[in-house]
């Protein structure tokens, strides 16, 4: 039997000159969850949006069925019976869950938007196929994970045979994964196949049939799952043995450094997202905060950075109060901020990165003398940083944004850890960068708490907050629902159930302990 | 001219159909705007799309002695210049506000050169004998008193603007089209994704709004005025660009919004009779629109203030019954 999807030699070159697909052949059985998996920025999704008519190849061929297929736009893959779930969501913040499921080929009546029947398709989809959704909430509303069963149902909406979910699992907790893994087998049932990315290994292991490992653009491997060891997958994606265990060595703890208290934080819009936080972070801990995204995070980290007011409380770094000053004031009490977006509040993409290295300095000696910069210092400190944080750039007058996404975080981080901080906030310091600079950061913070810093680590991958952290809070819906004094001891289904907003400590349990 | 008789000016029928006849041209303009700024491509050559259309209907008419081809030139070179603008912006990349400027200008100096080389004056068409359109009276309404005044006898194009302002809501809310343009501007990523051609429905966009900005500018030198006069939109282009933000980005909104500037204009107009200098009574619109924005942006910011405030109090209302327990 031929397979269902056959790509052949197919070689991606972006107009910048990357090289993403370097001859991948690829082939997907009828019926089957094949999983592609591969560090980031191997190619996994270049080779995907091929599949899927976003990206023209550069070479190669694309076979469905056995017969040959151009896809020129999305529109042609969709008629092919291929749907995509991309790896950031596709919705329309302010429509309606019916409404997003539906656009591009929406139902009409007398020419108009029939409204009632995509009400209707959604609801009948939604029970078909087990993927809980409010067809009228508006999906600004609704939950990461709801969000990603919308975009599972877009695409059985036109007629999707061939699923490609892009890394579905990386924004979900464990039971929410297990969630969409229930629905991912009830599609295979009901005939669909499904190509599943990920990089977690142990998915890989319980979801799919075969996986192909792909490595800087090339295929390393395609392998039956059930020969497959994680050990053996690691091996194939790193191409060298893997130690994602994080070398932590024992510190006692030192004293209080950053202390929160009652902080809360009202949106603009009126909403609570953050209500009544307490918690001290000591130095020589790194003090990790997990919760799915949209929680309080990002407002706990931008609030004790400067960036937002505060409603109500107090924050303290070594006693000096920081909550609603302005972001130089909190830095130069003490505070470093690796951002969560990195590309609007982390770096100025077009500075070079010189600049970038001393936009929080550049006002102080020996940085600045007279009314001038003394660029000598500064390209001083510059080479100096480059070399020490490996940064791959041939100088320092680059503009920042012609570096890779790794080397553009290690900018930021050499700026931050080279500040002399007392407390560091790291918000998903290795969000989308290579494993290469994931390990380096993931070591520089553990460097920075084992040198005696308090660091408050931010993080939606939960296997980075457990191997990093000594002490864990758990965030749901703005408020701290649990804390785990120990980190080592806790396990990664517990933290789940806390983070659904399943499980929450009392009060006294939470103070007992904090 | 005494001030009571200004004041029994205002409160009259006839000054509320004033205030329509001049909020027709920033109403159109203003839902042309409406639309492309929802797909995400902001016009800012309202103005300058006007000011075209009104030179060229005027033109025409007078040439071809024909209103209805005076007005089809005029909406076709409107729909032209935004053609133009589409291209900088969606063919060439160009940044659209910068193009904006740039056709803005263009067409300021343009219409008073091609005045000058038609008619050898530099100021207004008069030796021109130039069509208008002709009023509308609406039997039995027309003789109801006050609202027979204020409703009836206008230009086709006041009773377009209320029908636009209508049929543009249909359009955005209820068609395919209106849909996807919402999407485009809101998403353009995801609309995309689903095979939705971003860069078509940018253009269309732009297109209706070249349309709806032409029957602006050709409501004011075939309707409102039965000349061309240099620069005669004075503004209105831009300030249908507040309408919008004012409006909430909604059709509703932004008639009432650009009503409301036309009241200022209508206010100015009455005031002019009083022995105030006419410099200050001609500020009245564009002032107007700048204490509009403002005052919409210190109740967005005092929104928040007061939001922030009530949870503050409600806080200290639980922290309070807590400590008393
Ligand atoms: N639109 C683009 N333009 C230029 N380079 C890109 C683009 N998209 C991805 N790349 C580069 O191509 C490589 C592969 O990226 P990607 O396919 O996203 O990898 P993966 O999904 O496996 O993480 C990376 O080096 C990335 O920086
Ligand atoms: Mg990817």
């Amino acid at each position: 039997m031929a397979a269902l999807i056959e790509m052949r030699e197919i070689v991606k070159i972006y107009p910048n000159g990357v090289v993403a697909n370097d001859g991948v052949n690829f082939s997907v059985d009828r019926g089957e969850i094949h999983a592609l998996v591969g560090e980031n920025g191997a190619g996994k999704s270049t080779l995907m949006k091929i599949l899927y008519g976003m990206e023209r190849p550069t070479g190669g061929e694309i076979l469905l069925d056995g017969q040959p297929v151009h896809f020129h736009s999305s529109n042609d893959a969709i008629a092919a019976g291929v749907g995509m779930v991309h790896q950031n969501f596709m919705l329309v913040p302010s429509f309606t869950v019916a409404e997003n499921i539906v656009l591009g080929q929406e139902p009409l009546r007398n020419g108009l938007l029939d409204q009632a029947e995509a009400l209707r398709v959604t609801r009948e989809l939604s029970q078909q196929y087990g993927l809980r959704v409010e067809p009228e909430a508006v999906v600004d509303s609704i939950n990461v994970g709801m969000r990603q069963r919308v975009e599972i149902l877009k695409t059985l909406y036109r007629g999707a045979q061939v699923l490609i979910l892009d890394e579905p699992t990386a924004v979900l907790t464990p039971q929410e994964t297990q969630e969409l893994f229930a629905a991912v087998r009830k599609l295979v049932d009901q005939g669909k196949t499904v190509i599943f990315i990920t990089h977690k290994l142990r998915e890989v292991k319980e979801i799919s049939n075969r996986v192909t490992v792909m490595r800087s653009g090339k295929v390393m491997g395609v392998v039956q799952t059930e020969d497959a060891t994680r050990e053996s997958l690691a091996r194939m994606m790193v191409g060298r043995d893997v130690f994602l265990q994080v070398n932590k060595p024992p510190v006692t703890r030192g004293k209080k450094v950053l202390e929160v208290h009652n902080l809360s934080y009202v949106s603009e819009t009126g909403r609570t997202m953050l209500h009544n936080v307490s918690f001290n972070v000591y130095g020589g801990e790194v003090l990790g905060i997990a919760g799915v995204e949209g929680n309080g995070q990002t407002e706990l980290a931008e609030t004790l950075s400067g960036l937002r007011p505060a409603a109500t409380g107090t924050a303290s770094v070594n006693g000096k109060a920081i909550l609603n000053t302005n972001p130089r004031t909190v830095r130069l009490s003490g505070v470093a901020h690796i951002p969560e977006d990195r590309l609007t509040n982390g770096l100025a993409l077009t500075a070079s990165i010189d600049e970038n290295l001393i936009v929080d300095r550049y006002f102080r000696p020996p940085f600045h003398r007279g009314l001038f910069i003394d660029y000598k210092v500064v390209e001083k400190q510059s080479a100096d940083l480059i070399q020490e944080y490996g940064i791959r750039t041939p100088n320092g007058k680059l503009p920042v944004k012609s570096l890779s996404g790794g080397n553009m975080q290690k900018v930021i981080v050499a700026r931050e850890f080279t500040s002399d901080p007392a407390l560091l906030i790291a918000a998903q310091p290795t969000r989308g960068i290579d494993v290469g600079a994931t390990e380096f950061v993931r070591d520089q913070l553990v460097k920075q708490r084992t040198d005696g810093k308090a660091v408050l680590l931010i993080s939606a991958d939960l296997s980075e907050v457990m191997s990093l952290s000594d002490r864990i809070i758990v965030m749901y819906e703005g408020e701290i629902t649990g804390v785990f004094p120990d980190a080592a001891s806790v396990s990664e289904e517990e933290l789940g159930l806390y983070m659904l907003g399943i499980k929450r400590q009392t009060k006294e349990e939470m103070e007992a302990v904090l | 001219m005494p001030l009571d008789v200004v004041l029994r000016g205002i409160f009259s029928a006839l000054f509320a159909a004033s205030v329509l006849r001049i909020s027709t041209p920033v109403i159109l303009p203003a839902l042309g705007g409406l639309i492309s700024d929802l797909a995400g491509s902001i016009n800012i050559a309202l103005e300058g799309t006007m000011l075209v259309s009104a030179f060229t209907g005027v033109v025409v008419s007078a040439y071809t002695q024909s209103v209805w081809l005076g007005l089809l030139a005029g909406i076709l070179a409107g729909v032209a210049l935004s053609a133009l603008l589409a291209f900088f912006h969606l063919s060439m990349n160009t940044n659209i506000i910068l193009a904006g400027i740039a056709l803005n200008i263009m067409a300021t100096g343009g219409t008073i050169f091609l005045l000058y080389i038609l008619t050898g004056d530099k100021g207004n068409s008069s030796s021109l004998a130039s069509g208008a359109v002709p009023v509308i009276n609406i039997p039995l309404l027309k003789d109801i008193p006050f609202f027979g005044t204020v409703l009836s006898g206008h230009s086709i194009f006041t009773y377009l603007a209320f029908l636009l302002t209508w049929l543009v809501s249909v359009f955005l809310y209820k068609t395919r089209l209106g849909v996807h343009l919402r999407a485009v501007g809101e998403n353009p990523e995801a609309a995309a994704s689903l095979g939705i051609n971003v860069k078509k429905v940018r253009a269309i966009a732009l297109l209706l709004s070249g349309f709806l900005a032409s029957l602006g500018g050709l409501n004011l030198s075939m309707a409102y005025l039965n000349i061309f006069q240099r620069d005669m939109t004075s503004g209105r282009g831009f300030i249908a660009l507040a309408a919008i933000y004012l409006g909430g980005r909604k059709p509703l909104g932004t008639l009432i919004a650009a009503i409301i500037f036309g009241l200022a204009d209508a206010l100015g107009n009455q005031l002019g009779s009083l022995k105030i200098p006419s410099q200050l009574v001609q500020m009245i619109p564009y002032v107007a629109t700048i204490v509009a924005l403002v005052v919409y942006a210190l109740r967005t910011q005092a929104q928040v203030r007061e939001r922030m405030h009530k949870f503050q109090q409600r806080e200290a209302e639980i922290a309070a019954k807590a400590s008393g327990d």
